[in-house]
Order: C-alpha cells, then sequence, then structure tokens
C-alpha cells in the first residue's frame, strides 16, 4: 500500500503515450472538424477493406495453426524428462528475438527476392528461378518465422509444469500413452496453448512490416491500409477507425479466449 | 507338491529384484512373496527404496535385474496400464482438470463401461469412502483428507487385484492420519484385496499391517508378523527402528547364557555358539524398577519424563545409559536396580 507512490512514474508514461493517444484516435474516428460524424466508419464498409480485414483474420489464423502445429510437439520433446541439452534447443528457439525483428525481415527479403540468394544458387544449379517473394505464402511464412518463439515458450512452460505423478496416474488408471496425451497432457497444457494462439494471432493480425518486405504491396493487410492513411493519404479519421475496429476484434478475441482459458482453470498470460 | 499350493496363495512374487540408478544400488536383491488378500507394509527410513519397490511393483520404474510375478506371470516390463494393480499417490495426485466423479469414472471410461453402469458404481465407491453425494464437486474445493479419499475411491473402483499405497497418509494432521489408519485397514478387510502400503512411520505400520517388511540401505531386514517384528527383531537395526530399545555390546557365553554390562543373564536364546559377541536388545518397558540391592545392575536416575501412560526415565550405568519405561516414578538423582527377565533379553548377531 504505501509503496504505490513508486508506479506514479509509470502512471505518468501510460497517460501520456497510452490514454492519451488511445482517446485522440476514438475522437479523431467520430469527429470531422468538430462535427460528430460516422462517415469514417461508414467508409469501412467497402469492399477493398472488408476484403482486406477478413484477409488479415485467414493469413493470421493460418499462421497461427501453423505455429502451433510445430510448436506443440517440439514443446513436448523439450519438456519430457529424457531431453538432454534441452538449453540449446531453446537458445536456438530464443536467438532470433534477439535481433530486430525488420532486420530479419529485410534478411528474408533478400534472401529470397526474384534476384536474391537462393535464387541466385538455384540459378547456378541450373534450377529455374522461384517466385518466393509477393504472395499469400511468403506472408505466411513471414509470420511464422517472426511469431514461433511466442508460441513455443508458453507451451514448454506449462508442459514443464505438469505434475509427473498424474501422467502417472492416468498409466495406473489403465490409460496408454494416447490416452494419456487426449485425457490429461492436452487440456492441463491447455492455457499455454491459448497463450501462444492469442501472442501468435495478435501481432500476426496487425503486422504491416512483413506484408510490406515479403508481400511486396501486392498482399494488403489491414495493418497496410491503417499504415496508409496516416503516412500517405493523410485521412487521419479514416485510419483511427479502422484501429478502432481492429481494437475491438482484438479485444474481443482475448475476451473470448480468456474465458476460455479460465474454464480450464490454468494460469495463462490474461 | 505342497511347493505349489503354497505359491498359489501368492500374487505377487518378487525374485531377487535390483535398480540401480547411476551407479548407486536403491535396491540390492529384494525377495520376497506378497499373499492374496494381505495387508503388506514397506517400512523402513527415507532412502531405504521402499518407493522405489513399489514403483517397480505398479509398473512406473523397471528393474535393472529379477523378476516380478504377478500370479505366476512376469510382468518386470509390463507398462503400468496393463497391470491390474492401481496405485495411491504420495500427493493424491487428482486430476484438476475433472471433477470428483469424472476423476474416479477415468479409468472406468477407459474400459468403456456403460454409462449407467459408471455412475453405479462411482455411487457405490463414495459411499464406501463417506463421501455420497460429492460426485460434481470439483477437487480443489476438498478438504486433504477427502482428497485422500477420492483418491482412494479413483483406484477401488477399478476392482484390482493390488492396489498399492505410497505414504499416502504423510500430509495429514495427526489426527486425522489416526482416523484415515483404522478406515483403510477396514475398506481392506471390507473388500478383501492385497493392500501393498510404503511407510515411513513404525506405529502406523504396527497399527495396520498383517505382515511388515523393514527395509533398510536396499534390503529386507526382516518381514513378519507386527508382533514377531516387535517382539522378536532379528537385527539390531530393526530392534531401534521399531519402537525404542536399548542396545548394548555383549558375549554370548554359551547358550542360555549372556553377559553385558559385566553382569552375566540368564536368557532363552541359543545356538551363537561359545564366546560370541553379540548385541543385545532390551525394550524400555521390559526393565523392571526394584531397590538398589534386589537389581542385577543399579544407576541414577538421570531425567524422568512424563509421556502420560509412563514415565520415560533415563538411568546411568558405568558405561551405558539405559531409556526405561515405567509407571512408578522415581526421583532424579535417585541410585535404582534394575531387573531384566531372560525372555526379555534378545540376542541378535552382532552386524
Amino acid at each position: 500500500m504505501y509503496r504505490k507512490s513508486l508506479a506514479y512514474p509509470y502512471l505518468i508514461w501510460a497517460a501520456i503515450f497510452i490514454a492519451a493517444p488511445l482517446l485522440l484516435i476514438v475522437y479523431f474516428s467520430f469527429f470531422k472538424d468538430g462535427v460528430f460524424t460516422l462517415h469514417n466508419y461508414q467508409k469501412f464498409l467497402e469492399d477493398y477493406y472488408i476484403e482486406a480485414l477478413i484477409r488479415s483474420i485467414h493469413l493470421a489464423f493460418v499462421s497461427t495453426v501453423i505455429c502451433l502445429v510445430m510448436a506443440y510437439p517440439l514443446a513436448m520433446i523439450l519438456s519430457s524428462r529424457q531431453m538432454t541439452n534441452k538449453e540449446i534447443i531453446l537458445l536456438l528457439v530464443v536467438l532470433p528475438m534477439w535481433m530486430n525483428s525488420l532486420l530479419r525481415t529485410y534478411a528474408w527479403a533478400s534472401l529470397l527476392e526474384n534476384n536474391g540468394v537462393i535464387n541466385s544458387i538455384l540459378n547456378a544449379l541450373n534450377v529455374p528461378k522461384v517466385q518466393f517473394l509477393y504472395g499469400n505464402g511468403a506472408v505466411i511464412f513471414g509470420m511464422v518465422y517472426n511469431f514461433f518463439p511466442f508460441m513455443v515458450l508458453p507451451i514448454y512452460n506449462v508442459l514443464c509444469k505438469i505434475d509427473r505423478s498424474l501422467v502417472e496416474a492416468s498409466y495406473d488408471l489403465g490409460a496408454n500413452k494416447i490416452t494419456t496425451f487426449r485425457r490429461v497432457i492436452l487440456p492441463l497444457s491447455m492455457p499455454g496453448v491459448i497463450t501462444g494462439m492469442i501472442m501468435v494471432f495478435m501481432p500476426a493480425l496487425t503486422t504491416f512490416l512483413i506484408t510490406r518486405l515479403l508481400g511486396g504491396g501486392k498482399v494488403i493487410l489491414i495493418g497496410n491500409i491503417i499504415e496508409e492513411q496516416f503516412t500517405r493519404t493523410r485521412d487521419m479519421g479514416f485510419g483511427s477507425a479502422v484501429s478502432m475496429i481492429l481494437m475491438l476484434i482484438v479485444l474481443g478475441t482475448l475476451s473470448f479466449m480468456s474465458k476460455k482459458d479460465s474454464l480450464d482453470k490454468g494460469g495463462g498470460l490474461f | 507338491m505342497t511347493d505349489k499350493t503354497i505359491e498359489k496363495d501368492y500374487i505377487i512374487d518378487l525374485k531377487n529384484i535390483c535398480k540401480s540408478f547411476d551407479d548407486t544400488y536403491v535396491l540390492n536383491g529384494i525377495s520376497m512373496y506378497i499373499r492374496r488378500n494381505e495387508f503388506l507394509t514397506l517400512l523402513g527410513p527415507s532412502g531405504c527404496g521402499k518407493t522405489t519397490l513399489l514403483r517397480i511393483i505398479g509398473g512406473f520404474e523397471q528393474p535393472s535385474g529379477g523378476e516380478v510375478y504377478f500370479e505366476g506371470e512376469n510382468i518386470a516390463s509390463l507398462p503400468p496400464y496393463k497391470r491390474k494393480i492401481n496405485t495411491v499417490f504420495q500427493k493424491y495426485a487428482l486430476f484438476p482438470h475433472m471433477n470428483v466423479e469424472e476423476n474416479i469414472a477415468f479409468g472406468l471410461h477407459i474400459k468403456k463401461l456403460d454409462k449407467k453402469l459408471i455412475r453405479k458404481k462411482v455411487s457405490e465407491i463414495l459411499e464406501l469412502v463417506d463421501l455420497q453425494g460429492f460426485e460434481k464437486r470439483s477437487v480443489d474445493s476438498l478438504s486433504g483428507g477427502q482428497q485422500q479419499r477420492i483418491a482412494i475411491a479413483r483406484a477401488l473402483v477399478n476392482e484390482p487385484e493390488v492396489l498399492l499405497l505410497d505414504e499416502p497418509l504423510g500430509a495429514l494432521d495427526l489426527k486425522l492420519r489416526k482416523g484415515m489408519q483404522l478406515e483403510l485397514k477396514k475398506i481392506q478387510q471390507k473388500i478383501g484385496i492385497t493392500f501393498i502400503y510404503v511407510t515411513h512411520d513404525q506405529e502406523e505400520a504396527l497399527t495396520m499391517s498383517d505382515t511388515i517388511a523393514i527395509m533398510h540401505e536396499g534390503k529386507i531386514q526382516q518381514i513378519g508378523t507386527p508382533v514377531d517384528i516387535y517382539n522378536e527383531p532379528k537385527n539390531a537395526f530393526v530392534a531401534d527402528f521399531i519402537g525404542e530399545s536399548n542396545i548394548l555390546s555383549g558375549m554370548m557365553l554359551r547358550d542360555y547364557l549372556v553377559e553385558f554390562q559385566g553382569v552375566v543373564f540368564p536368557c532363552v536364546d541359543r545356538g551363537f555358539g561359545e564366546n560370541t559377541p553379540v548385541d543385545v536388545v532390551v525394550r524400555p518397558e521390559d526393565v523392571q524398577l526394584v531397590s538398589e540391592k534386589e537389581g542385577m545392575l543399579s544407576g541414577r536416575v538421570e531425567s524422568v519424563t512424563f509421556k502420560g501412560v509412563h514415565y520415560e526415565m533415563m538411568i546411568r550405568t558405568d558405561a551405558f545409559v539405559w531409556t526405561v519405561h515405567s509407571t512408578l516414578m522415581s526421583k532424579v538423582g535417585e541410585i535404582t536396580g534394575m531387573v531384566i527377565q531372560p525372555e526379555d533379553i534378545h540376542i541378535m548377531k552382532r552386524r
């Protein structure tokens, strides 16, 4: 109680850099020249924008599923007791995060370009060039690559904490390995899975960097539209409205996921 | 032929079980059998290998050597889910994402029993452990004692031939533990299956068991009924571990005659040879206090502690401090005589 004052610096920070911008976004989205209007929201209903939104959700969802499918087995192997040198593999998972994601994505762009490193090698081997970039595939690849650690770590954490005797109890009661996984390990690891899904889905939904660098301006996601409104078109009102819509989607997803999380009685992230 | 008929009575037969982790031996040649419908306790100090032995019977550890026979069949390499054995774990290991009914029905669902039958069995077993109507409760909302009963119910509902219990009462308070001891014994007699119980609490073992196996340093020191083990400990470790004891070094002069503390005592043991060094064990309650003149030994009372039913006195003789339990109180500083009856002197081979 008496140490509350220590939180004041952050509170001031939060007021200036989080609360004030949020209020401004709300204001810009609803007011044009000081007059209340829903024009900005109506504009969003055009096909072009709705399609971008659906595409964003679609790509983010696909990336999340790919991350989950790859991360769960890895986390299981890492958390098993027989596993030696698990530190090294964990380090390999985390290592890319030490570098700025912009740099990493640039690196992939130059590797995968039509005249990039990989195509040069293919060329030298007399294999025809492959167009890696500028499509949904490249964007999904970039998302999976960038956000994969955020899926592995929470699942790994939860799996490590599962009491070994629960697994033994399941075997004891006649369940074989598959049934034990289905009925004990998987449900107990759900908090980690949900946290991981949130931590991959959210940044994937809102990214504009990955689409810009690996999508080459051909894959337009909702993040790119917002960026465009603030940098090129200078339509602050519309940009704010799209941001509001995106925030509502994020909030909705979060509350849905965390409700599911609390049903599973786990200590997830939220 | 007679051997065969006896063996039919064995449900579990362990042959020369060894287990080593890295280079240290945890179990060192354990051979024993467990009879049908018996309440057997593996008793020993922590680190003696009793839990490892239980885990080998349950299938959670593979022995490094030896055979585990279950109803005449070697099951040493069979995984736990293929054994007709169920376990009550030390910390209960109830599934936190399931309610009481789902926990208990876990094994029955795997056997794909009819839903109605499952519900009936669950309510019957809850009645057995005295928790009727707890089906829909969450596991977290139960007290330690209640969780314990659910863990027992979850194991028993599968109608195993053998129930393994790994220090199941360790986390309960003293009063609850006493109550559960009697209850467990009652349950075992009622359903008539084999219980193998691991504990380090000698009183618990004496109260509940038909047979006690005392373990120390990966070996079985003695197997017998509680009364036998208490009255006729085979060696000084057993004597010390089961109840309090005065353990002295002595010399077996010849059959029925032993010398210790510079005094020759008649005893009832024989077959040690002549002038053999031995360990002598005398229980504190077997020392009778008499006046100094009448005593075979005499010593000074060093301390007196009231223990409820009796007084515990420390009595110093020339080279030894005796622990004596008596309902008569002596005063500190008093010189008192001690008498020990021949049948109360237990002679053991020097270890």
